[in-house]
């Protein structure tokens, strides 16, 4: 079939179009998977459910007296808990405003043997505000244990 | 007695506006003019009342009527003033009460710059005005009343959220507002001229400036909340990719898209359905926005306290108001019209790869924000979308748009000439390249850093030479129509912007240091000395205060005062100090004290020196006048007074424009 001009600079732009979507939906779904941080807590990641992710966003609350800053640099390790277990985690740098004891905080970052160390550390604004996702996973972590009484 | 005053003024706008809403449609619909007369009056009246019930909030706030509820949440005997007004939008129900004010504000600034529009185009206008209106008044009284009582009256409030106590935030959710909303207006010309049926080319003009306006007011929204961001919330960050940023990021993506599209089907008559989707699709957006915002549904860093009630509330709302202006968009949309043809070169084609690269980022913005909700919902787990994947993404979908900005101006529209469209290429090619070549020699190769210049030499220098180009050529006085200055003052902005943005990311230097009293951390030539901290007290917080002494070869350049305060209800907030300057910003936040015990001791500290920083909001300021210099183009002005039903024969100026 002979394709007069029109036709073919209709093709010409389709396939573009088409090789260029196609690009940018691998690369798009490429970065996102690279990126996308799933929501543990300490008994979850204990449970081995965090296992196959290499980074990962450790949620629960800071265990009271937990907190232990180096004498000489910014180092600091404190416990994270939820209801059936607690993580040990190492972070160096400056804690959020809000960052304490029995305080919900969400740090992101990977395991290295049996603690986590921690990227970043957020505590959230608002005082009595736990984050929606950070409540369900402690609940769905928690659920079927009874008697344990939630901390929430 | 006075607030249920306000809450009957709330009620009183709601039945207004559903005579608004539905009246002057009808009268549209079936030619009665009495109805159709009906819009005007019913939106003035709205206006009143949601102002009436706006004073009467504030007046609660600022006469410390701690019976209502919402001014007992929000404030209390020791916030200042200006803090107490600002507490009016300072939570859910008074920022919707402000979203109803400035829809009205905008409606308000339609009776008095569009009475020269055609009959019943202005009616349906107002309809679809009052119809956007409807929603959110329904919102506040049936759902989310700031007039509630809080009986027994408490001898003092609660407070503001600390975060929002600072100057940046006064301004802040007003002007993304006057953004937001102010698509509502392109969003309702859109949809006028779809029930109107003859898509007329000239409802495009008209709504020209309103789009450029209120995306001016979205840049400036913007800017203000990353500003604000950098010195109280952010630890020095700018921009976070957060779900509540990304919210005000997508509608002025289509909102820039928009502005160039309407350019084209005004100038060409090309484009029209693409159009009239992209006005639906940015207040589709800033609809989306404030759901995002307000309902809670995403874990945001700055996600206030929200109710998922009145998440589901806006949600239905967004899906009436998208849903049914997509099926009239379906239902009535222009058939493919053909416009004046184009070359390949041209100017239509680099609007159109412009306009695909816009939406495709806005596109790849929203699958990343709400990509935890669907993950959600096909039970992949809790997932959060890392700030990698957009900072990844968006530099990529923007690298044509960069590439093609300067020389767009020198495009004609249908055809180029290209021999001097090659010429231009290969003077700001050389000038960027030169340029990046000095720029790796005095940073020592950093790859970012030289884009950044680069970038900037090739955008900045296109504009320049384009308007050199219209100083040697066009006649005086004729030079930079207002339409003309906008584009050129908002593509510099773009790459004063760029400039910024790499620039201070590569070349920053920051470090978390513990100092103790006495002790000396140098960065980047600048010595920082820590002089110990000490207790403070302000209206409503008492802080603990550090003093920095920083020295530059010897001679001290500044004496920074960083904050930790703690609020009245014990919540804390850190108050950077910053010194600025045009081409470095020094910024010193403190931590926390390494002994919570001893005060007096030594202090975690966040040190940094960011040059060209302020850059990212010079340019976002430039663009923002780019927005409102072309709204006020005189071309834009309806010219002839429509004193017939009839919109044949209006608004026909031979003027011709290069822009």
């Amino acid at each position: 079939m002979a394709m007069n001009p029109s036709r073919k600079r209709r093709l010409t732009i389709l396939s573009v179009i088409v090789v260029a979507s196609a690009l940018a939906i691998s690369v798009g779904v490429y970065a996102l998977q690279q990126n996308m941080n799933y929501l543990f807590t300490p008994s979850q990641v204990l449970g081995g459910q965090a296992h196959s992710y290499k980074t990962f966003r450790l949620g629960g609350m800071v265990k009271a007296g937990s907190i232990k800053r180096s004498e000489t640099s910014l180092d600091v390790h404190f416990t994270v808990v939820d209801a059936d277990g607690a993580m040990p985690v190492e972070y160096t740098g400056i804690l959020p405003d809000l960052f304490r004891d029995d305080q919900s905080v969400i740090a992101t970052g990977h395991m290295d043997g049996h603690h986590f160390v921690a990227t970043e550390v957020l505590a959230k604004h608002d005082e009595t505000y736990m984050p929606k996702e950070l409540k369900e996973a402690m609940a769905k972590a928690h659920a079927g244990k009874p008697g344990l009484g939630s901390r929430e | 007695m006075t607030p249920e005053l306000g809450q009957l003024a709330l009620v009183l706008a709601f039945l207004l506006a559903v005579a608004q809403g539905t009246l002057p449609l009808w009268g549209a619909w079936r030619g009665n003019r009495a109805l159709m007369a009906v819009a005007r009056p019913a939106a003035a009246g709205q206006a009143v009342f949601v102002t009436m019930a706006f004073a009467i909030l504030a007046w609660a706030f600022m006469h410390f009527d701690f019976s209502v509820q919402y001014v007992a949440d929000n404030s209390n005997l020791t916030l200042p003033w200006y803090y107490r007004f600002a507490a009016v939008w300072g939570a859910h129900e008074g920022s919707l009460l402000l979203w109803v004010l400035i829809l009205d504000v905008w409606t308000v600034a339609l009776l008095f710059f569009g009475t020269r529009l055609p009959e019943v185009f202005f009616a349906r206008v107002l309809g679809v005005m009052g119809l956007v209106s409807v929603g959110f008044l329904a919102f506040l009284v049936f759902t989310s009343n700031p007039f509630g009582r809080l009986l027994p009256e408490p001898p003092n409030g609660a407070d503001l959220n600390p975060v929002l106590q600072d100057p940046g935030m006064a301004l802040h959710p007003p002007v993304l507002y006057m953004g937001y909303v102010g698509f509502s207006v392109a969003f309702a010309f859109s949809i006028a001229a779809l029930l109107s049926g003859e898509v007329e080319q000239k409802w495009v003009r008209w709504a020209r400036p309103w789009t450029n306006a209120a995306w001016g007011f979205l840049t400036l929204g913007i800017v203000a909340g990353s500003h604000w961001a950098y010195h109280v919330l952010g630890w020095g960050g700018w921009w976070f990719w957060d779900p509540v940023e990304n919210a005000s990021f997508m509608p002025w993506l289509a909102g820039a898209a928009l502005i160039h599209a309407q350019a084209i089907t005004e100038k060409r008559g090309g484009l029209r359905a693409w159009t009239l989707l992209l006005s639906i699709f940015a207040f589709a957006l800033s609809l989306l926005g404030t759901f995002l915002v307000r309902s809670g549904v995403l874990t945001s860093v700055h996600a206030f306290a929200s109710d998922p009630r009145r998440g589901v509330y806006i949600l239905i709302y967004l899906v009436i108001v998208v849903g049914g202006s997509l099926l009239l968009y379906a239902l009535r949309a222009p058939k493919m019209t053909a416009s004046k043809p184009f070359n390949i070169v041209s100017r239509e084609t680099a609007l159109l790869i412009g306009n695909l690269m816009l939406i495709s980022a806005a596109a790849m913005v929203m699958l990343g924000t709400l990509f935890p909700l669907i993950g959600d919902a096909l039970h992949l787990g809790r997932i959060s979308v890392g700030p990698p994947y957009f900072g990844l993404l968006f530099p990529l979908l923007m690298i044509p748009v960069v590439a093609l900005m300067p020389l767009g101006p020198f495009l004609g529209w249908g055809d180029a000439d290209r021999d001097q469209i090659t010429s231009i290429l290969i003077r700001i090619g050389i000038a960027a390249a030169a340029c990046a070549l000095l720029t790796a020699f005095l940073t020592q190769g950093t790859f970012k850093a030289i884009l950044g210049v680069a970038s900037l030499t090739w955008i900045g220098i296109g504009v320049l030479l384009y308007a050199y180009k219209r100083y040697r050529t066009a006649p005086r006085g004729r030079r930079y129509p207002a339409e003309m200055a906008g584009m050129l003052l908002a593509h510099f902005g773009v790459a004063v912007f760029v400039a910024g943005v790499l620039l201070s990311e590569s070349l920053s230097v920051t470090h978390d240091v513990r100092l103790a009293p006495g002790q000396t951390k140098e960065i980047a030539g600048y010595s920082f000395q820590f002089n110990g901290v000490h207790r403070v007290t302000g209206p409503n917080y008492r802080a603990d205060q550090g003093v920095v002494t920083v020295s530059r070869d010897g001679s001290t350049i500044a004496v920074m005062h960083p904050q930790k305060r703690t609020y009245s209800n014990e919540q804390v907030q850190t108050e950077s100090a910053i010194n600025g300057g045009v081409f470095r910003d020094l910024y010193v936040a403190l931590g926390e004290p390494m002994d919570p015990k001893n005060i007096e001791g030594a202090w975690a500290l966040r040190l940094y020196y960011k040059p060209f920083v302020s850059w990212i909001w010079i340019g976002g300021l430039f663009m923002m006048c780019g927005g409102f210099v072309c709204a006020a183009d005189k071309r834009f002005r309806i010219k002839r007074i429509a004193s017939e039903v009839t919109p044949a024969g209006l608004v026909v100026e031979p003027q011709e424009s290069a822009a």
